[in-house]
């Protein structure tokens, strides 16, 4: 313990580069995730079938690969096609669509999780659709998908280590790095882990404080 | 000019028909209720007046125009003709007066100061005045059901619709909010009630409509509908609901 304790002061600054880059890889995915996430929940929800159909087709087709072969196919085959991304970018942009059906469906759910009475007051007062998302739809399903879009932030930072495979050095590359070369694996990948816990469960006890809010709101 | 005009109306629902050529008109100022059993298309035909539901045949008009579900004009008929329904649909993150002022800023982009003025007004001419910060989860049903007919009115709309307006409450808190409903018609607002309320019926239309299997039966000023119906269905139906 105390051999621990002496080294985290020599190791701690070279992990937090690794920190830095699992943070931004995490935002910026979760950004992207986010944004298709609900361009493929509104897209179901349209009632326009081609529509629809389209984002059930992607959904099913993203989630049926695994997120590393869709990093693996952005970092490595999309140079072929002509379009070079760098790691960062390739991982932020491989796990935002690796991610983005899970958003979507816990958009969805949300969605249509609203009572039909609700849709049906907002037309008869003239609504059309999108101030019928905005205004009445969207403020309720955020109450309803704002507890499994907080759980899916905790998956996606955790996930974000598979942007080492294609060369990222974040938090748990960086760790494996510095134990090839220090050999003390027990105290790097223990700090590892504590640095991954420290991101996490702050994350999660914000998710339950927000949503023991929302349900205080109503 | 009648402000709402059904004419020979025909609505499926797959290969069903559940409304059978139906005509009708509701003109300016008048109380039009309508009776039948459950399951007879009440709802479904008030649904139809305001592009909730479409139909296949027949016109449906509001002030000449028609309703069209697929025109681009759908939003402008629909605001005009105001909704009431059984169960409120009051939008459950907005207060009282949040709920009745919405239509009028973000549909009909009026001035924000002078709406929420207007509202309140509403709300306390509903005998909701002490209310207006409460959110509907707050409200009792009949106060609830108040705040959606001042939501209505919010609209300044040519007619309001009301799908049994007092079915989904407790019996002690029907009387409140017909008392409202009397005096929207005594002012004069142009009405048509879906309700089982025989006495607001009898009292407060100037016309009634009986309405079963999806065919409009028999119509006419409620005491004759209602005391002396001509139609055996008529008076088959009121013979089950009114205790002789
Ligand atoms: N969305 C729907 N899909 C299929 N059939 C429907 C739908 N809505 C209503 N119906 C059918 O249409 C007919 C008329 O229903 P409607 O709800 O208009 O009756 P109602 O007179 O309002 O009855 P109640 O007094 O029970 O409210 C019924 O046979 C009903 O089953
Ligand atoms: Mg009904």
């Amino acid at each position: 313990m105390t051999h621990f304790l002496s080294q985290v002061p020599t190791y701690l600054p070279i992990l937090m580069q690794g920190v830095y880059l699992t943070l931004l890889v995490t935002l910026g995915a979760f950004v992207l995730a986010t944004v298709l996430g609900l361009v493929w929940a509104f897209m179901r929800v349209s009632g326009i079938a081609p529509l629809a159909w389209t984002a059930r087709t992607i959904i099913v087709v993203v989630r049926g690969i695994p997120g590393i072969v869709t990093l693996f196919y952005i970092y490595f085959v999309l140079p072929d096609l002509g379009l070079s991304l760098s790691a960062v970018q390739a991982a932020i942009i491989g796990l935002g669509i690796a991610y983005s059906p899970y958003m979507a469906e816990v958009f969805r759910a949300g969605i249509e999780a609203i009572d039909r009475g609700q849709t049906e007051a907002a037309l008869s007062i003239g609504m059309g659709w999108d101030l019928l998302m905005r205004r009445v739809v969207l403020p309720q399903a955020i109450r309803v998908a704002l507890p499994p879009y907080g759980s899916t932030m905790v998956m996606l930072l955790k996930d974000s280590s598979l942007a080492s495979t294609i060369t990222v050095a974040e938090l748990s590359l960086q760790g494996k790095l510095l134990a090839s070369s220090t050999f003390e694996n027990t105290t790097i990948f223990t700090l590892v882990a504590l640095i991954y816990l420290a991101m996490s469960l702050p994350l999660t006890a914000f998710n339950a404080w927000l949503e023991r809010r929302m349900r205080q709101a109503r | 000019m009648s402000i709402i005009e059904l004419r020979n109306i025909r609505k499926s629902f797959g290969t069903v028909e559940v409304i059978h050529d139906v005509s009708f008109s509701v003109e300016k100022g008048e109380v039009v209720c309508i009776i039948g059993p459950s399951g007879s298309g009440k709802s479904t035909l008030l649904r139809c007046i305001n592009g909730l539901e479409t139909y296949q045949g027949g016109e449906i008009t509001v002030h000449g125009e028609r309703v069209d579900t697929g025109s681009s004009r759908i939003r402008q008929v629909r605001a005009r003709v105001a909704m009431v329904f059984q169960r409120f649909n009051l939008f459950p993150h907005r207060t009282a007066l949040e709920n009745v002022a919405e239509g009028p800023i973000f549909v009909k982009k009026e001035p924000r100061e002078e709406v929420l003025a207007r509202s309140r007004e509403l709300l306390t001419r509903v005998g909701l005045g002490a209310k207006i910060d409460a959110y509907p989860a707050q409200l009792s049903g009949g106060q609830q059901q108040r705040v959606a007919i001042a939501r209505a009115l919010g609209m300044k709309p040519d007619a309001i619709l009301f799908d049994e307006p007092t079915s989904a409450l407790d019996p002690e808190l029907v009387g409140e909010v017909l008392a409202v409903m009397r005096s929207l018609a005594d002012e004069g607002m142009t009405m048509v009630v879906v309700t089982h309320e025989m006495g607001f019926a009898r009292e407060v239309a100037d016309r009634v409509l009986f309405l079963d299997g999806g065919v409009l039966v028999e119509q006419g000023p409620p005491d004759e509908v209602l005391s002396r119906p001509q139609h055996p269905r008529t008076q088959d139906f009121l013979r089950r609901i009114l205790p002789s």
